[in-house]
């Protein structure tokens, strides 16, 4: 480990335990001069990893999900659905005659469930006041960081599909 | 009176070293949580950036600890 220390002649055990008093002050600084660079290390690791993770990471193939009939939701009627598993909660709005917009119901805050404000057509989130647009899904206010992702649909006769998820994170 | 007397040698030298890789420390930690954000964020183009200079920062504190250890080794070798 020459590298990484300099080769000493006096054995390890008078190398980390010293003798006189002056050198313990060498001894303890040279030691948590050595745990701040493992620490470095374990900080070079996590970047590693999150490396790794995203390059291993494929796009994911969205199932195709019949949401809804189109004339069974009122218009700024709201109705849930699960995708793209059943651990996925999803909000669909009718925002107009034949305007249907769906995203994730989870807050992007901390995941509580999001729900249509009719009244001043957007989502909120209970928890702590998060805003999103219906437009878009993004944050009008509050402490989420990231805009709700977004449920693409597809008109299939009278169907509603969701087709993908078009989060940032998608 | 000796201002520095030789076992106090080399000691401002290991505390600035020191300092400096808290500093680089600190940035590293910062810049693993933001890269980590970005990351569930799902903006993967930050991992690499974010790798590389993560690993120049850990070069850095690499070079300075070989720094600290030499004089260290140094010193305690003359006061022995
Ligand atoms: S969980 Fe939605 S704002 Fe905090």
């Amino acid at each position: 480990m020459s590298w990484f220390c300099k080769p000493s002649s006096v054995p390890l055990w008078r190398d980390e335990f010293p003798v006189f008093t002056a050198g313990e002050r060498y001894v303890s600084r040279r030691q948590f001069t050595k745990f701040l660079t493992l620490t470095s290390f374990g900080m070079l690791v996590g970047n590693l990893w999150i490396l790794a993770q995203s390059w291993s990471r494929r796009a994911p193939a969205w199932p195709r999900l019949r949401v809804a009939e189109a004339d069974e939701i009122a218009v700024g009627g709201v109705k849930t659905f699960s995708y793209p598993t059943a651990a996925d909660p999803c909000i669909l709005v009718r925002t107009g005659a034949d305007s249907y917009v769906a995203y994730s119901q989870k807050c992007t805050h901390l995941s509580c469930a999001v729900y249509y404000e009719k009244a001043r057509n957007r989502f909120e989130c209970p928890c702590h006041q998060g805003f999103f647009s219906i437009a878009d899904g993004s944050v009008l206010q509050g402490p989420p960081r990231r805009a709700l992702p977004r449920v693409a649909l597809e008109r299939a006769g009278g169907q509603l599909i969701a087709i993908r998820v078009e989060a940032e994170n998608a | 009176m000796n201002p520095n007397p030789p076992e106090n040698r080399g000691l401002t030298a290991i505390d600035g070293a020191m300092a400096l890789i808290v500093i680089l420390l600190i940035v590293q930690i910062w810049l693993l949580s933001a890269t980590l954000e970005s990351y569930l964020a799902g903006h993967r183009e930050a991992a690499i950036p974010g790798a590389i200079i993560s690993a120049i920062l850990f070069a850095a504190c690499l070079a300075l600890y070989r720094f600290v250890d030499r004089i260290d080794s140094d010193v305690r070798q003359d006061i022995k």
